[in-house]
């Protein structure tokens, strides 16, 4: 099976790791991976914005950097949704919208492809240490994927998971959001902690960069000791942690 | 503007909010129990979906008709003997309320709850005219009490304090002596407010929803307060938003079983009141006169444009109660009577971008608010569109946002300039890094990294990386 990997702006600055354990999982399940070269951002913060007209040269490229692809996998939910989105971006016009109902049609997020298309529910994966994991707001209400990174995480031998309180508010992200209303956005990311704390885990997994970026910048900048993780990393894991 | 509450500026509203500890304890705790409740009373359904897409649809299909069902309503009302105002504007409606008042010589009015009395702010302008205006529900008594403090949730106006200092509102006020028990505090507003609904002379109620086949009108209490309202006073007034209406009784059922379940988590509310006109010959209790007064206030701008939808709510408050924005600024942050998602999305149709203009942003865009609306009113794509507004046809903006995401634009539409970029970014923040993690970025960073680290961009990019394995083997 061919898959072409959108690795999302975030992920291939950031979170290079996170990009190279979906390669390799995605590999280890017999999928040929591609990874078109043309691909960009998404676009989403400025359609999130409200600059829909400023959106469409991106929505555009990305339509045509995948256009061929079979499936297209995005360790992202967000991000992935967005790619959901250009049908209503480009709403009246119908060359795009046809081509981005195309697009819609075969992008999937990573964990969703690994259980739904892929039928995997067991990576193999070895891990040791106490986590939680934090449901993103796009992976789970827009896109609709709640169970798979459940199914998949508890799988993990050795990996002690435990539920995260409230573990369905946003953590504060919210893209600009974050910058925009940076003082209410950082009462978010500290309720959230306080959350992640009262687990005693000793790891946030997260499926989403926006998210993990958020959580993490605000962990390390209060000196607390949880590492933050992306789930590919941890499915992808042999017992190294 | 009578809709607006607290200080001019959004950031000013928002740092009181955020620093004022009572309020927030008082919020988290009653969001977590509003939150439980609702999901239990929706689950207990077991068919929560469809009762959702029903209600949207009934809504739906009322707003496309309102004409209809507006004419029919006004017939039926009249047909019973009632008086039927169409208020255009604010003014317009208190003058015709106030005109009710003045020719029956009314001194004392009593009121249930009603949010669009609010929005116009009804209660200044009768009590600018001399007319002692007691409010009856619970929660805005005690605001009433307390020299008039805005509401901060459109359910429970009072939400932002806690027993305590409803105690010390109580005490401060009326001479209260008791504690802060909630039973305490409840049957001595009781006593107090028994001796108003016997001295008042016109009931003014709001309406949740108004039935147009039969002419009647549903307020739904869990105290009662709203019955004695429109059952003592010998003059009643009915105030709805023009959106508040349903076809028929068999909707009706439909929407206060989704207002209830939605809004406080019960099957339904302990009182349910019918209203259908003012009293003839063969009842003995009601009202002797009965005046609707039907209020646009900017409503009809809204339908038929992309913000319709926000005509469908019923004033469940459900999006309010999951909010974490909500949750951490508090209602008055919003600067409106309307706040939270539904309030973001409203007070500007309402009172326009020049004041609101903030409030499409208040929102970090989760959906938790699009998720449990009774009505499925897409909330946060409404919060998206209002933003697209602001920016594209309003262009209000801002320069430096504008400049900034032409930028981004331009970048993250050409694989040429995103690569360059990408690659020159590890270079370009050198000079801020320090142990892989960004501490104090410059520019457009800068409000990221007041409150967090940013990682560093790798050198290695992903795309390097996933070239280089291919190339080598």
């Amino acid at each position: 099976m061919k898959v072409s990997l959108f690795i999302t702006c975030i992920g291939d600055i950031f979170y290079v790791n996170a990009g190279k354990a979906s390669v390799e999982l995605l590999e280890r399940f017999g999928c040929e991976v591609d990874f078109p070269v043309t691909q960009t951002c998404c676009g989403q913060p400025a359609y999130n914005s409200g600059y829909h007209e400023k959106t469409k040269a991106a929505a555009i490229n990305m339509i045509n950097s995948f256009e061929h692809a079979e499936y297209v996998v995005c360790p992202s939910g967000s991000c992935a949704y967005m790619f959901h989105e250009y049908e209503s971006l480009f709403k009246g016009d119908s060359k795009w919208e046809e081509k981005a109902g195309k697009l819609k049609q075969k992008t999937f997020e990573l964990t969703q492809f690994l259980t739904e298309i892929l039928g995997v529910e067991d990576t193999g994966a070895e891990f040791h240490g106490k986590a939680t994991y934090h449901s993103s707001c796009h992976m789970t209400r827009l896109l609709g994927v709640t169970e798979a990174p459940f199914k998949l995480l508890r799988n993990v031998k050795g990996l002690e998971l435990i539920d995260l309180p409230n573990r369905h508010d946003c953590c504060g992200f919210g893209g600009t959001f974050a910058v925009k209303m940076s003082s209410i956005s950082e009462q978010m990311v500290d309720e959230k902690i306080e959350h992640v704390e009262e687990t005693k885990a000793n790891f946030l997994i997260g499926a989403d960069g926006g998210c993990l970026m958020n959580i993490g910048g605000r962990i390390q900048r209060n000196e607390k000791s949880i590492k933050v993780m992306h789930i590919a990393e941890v499915l992808n894991s042999r017992g190294e942690a | 503007m009578p809709m607006h509450i607290g200080e001019k500026e959004f950031s000013s509203r928002v740092n009181k909010g955020l620093e004022d500890d009572f309020m927030r304890g008082a919020v988290r705790s009653a969001q977590g129990r509003l939150q439980t409740n609702r999901a239990k009373a929706a689950d207990e359904l077991g068919d929560w979906e469809e009762w959702r897409y029903l209600g949207q649809e009934i809504r739906q299909h009322t707003m496309e008709n309102l004409d209809f069902y507006l004419k029919q309503l006004s017939e039926k009302v009249a047909e019973r003997g009632g008086h039927v105002y169409f208020a255009e504007t604010a003014e317009d409606a208190n003058n015709y309320v106030k005109q009710v008042i003045n020719k029956k010589n009314a001194k004392k009015v009593a009121k249930s709850k009603s949010m669009v009395t609010e929005e116009i702010a009804l209660n200044d302008a009768l009590e600018e005219q001399g007319c002692e205006v007691v409010e009856t529900d619970l929660g805005e008594y005690i605001l009433q009490i307390d020299d008039h403090d805005p509401p901060s949730h459109i359910v429970a106006p009072a939400l932002h304090k806690n027993k305590e200092q409803i105690r010390d509102v109580f005490k401060d006020k009326l001479g209260y002596t008791n504690t802060e028990k909630p039973e305490e505090l409840t049957l001595f507003a009781r006593e107090q407010l028994r001796k108003e609904f016997l001295a008042a002379d016109v009931g003014i109620t709001g309406c949740n929803f108004a039935v147009a086949e039969s002419g009647s009108f549903a307020l739904v209490t869990n105290e009662g307060n709203a019955r004695m309202v429109s059952t003592l006073p010998k003059t009643q007034i009915t105030v709805m938003g023009m959106e508040r209406i349903v076809p028929t009784w068999e909707e009706l059922d439909v929407m206060v079983s989704l207002l209830t379940r939605a809004a406080v988590g019960q099957k339904l509310t302990s009182y349910v009141t019918a209203l259908t006109g003012p009293k003839d010959e063969t009842e003995v209790d009601g009202p002797e006169e009965f005046h609707l007064v039907i209020v646009d206030n900017g409503r009809s701008k809204i339908l038929g444009t992309e913000f319709q939808e926000a005509l469908h709510c019923i004033r469940c408050a459900a999006c309010i109660n999951v909010c974490p924005v909500y949750r951490h600024v508090g209602g008055h942050a919003y600067g409106s009577i309307y706040p939270g998602p539904i309030g973001a999305v409203l007070t500007p149709l309402l009172g326009g971008y020049e004041d609101y203009k903030e409030l499409p942003y208040a929102s970090s865009l989760c959906g938790a608010c699009t998720e449990v609306c009774p009505v499925k009113i897409p909330l946060h794509e409404q919060l998206i569109l209002h933003r697209k507004k602001i920016v594209e046809d309003e262009k209000k903006s801002g320069f430096g946002e504008n400049v900034a995401m032409s930028g981004f634009g331009i970048m993250a539409g050409s694989s040429r300039l995103f690569n360059t970029a990408t690659r020159m970014a590890p270079y370009l923040v050198t000079p801020y890094a320090k142990d892989n993690a960004i501490s104090k970025g410059p520019g457009p960073v800068k409000p990221w990294t007041d409150i967090r680290d940013l990682p560093v961009p790798q050198k290695e990019r992903f795309r390097d990386w996933f070239k280089s394995r291919k190339t080598g083997g």
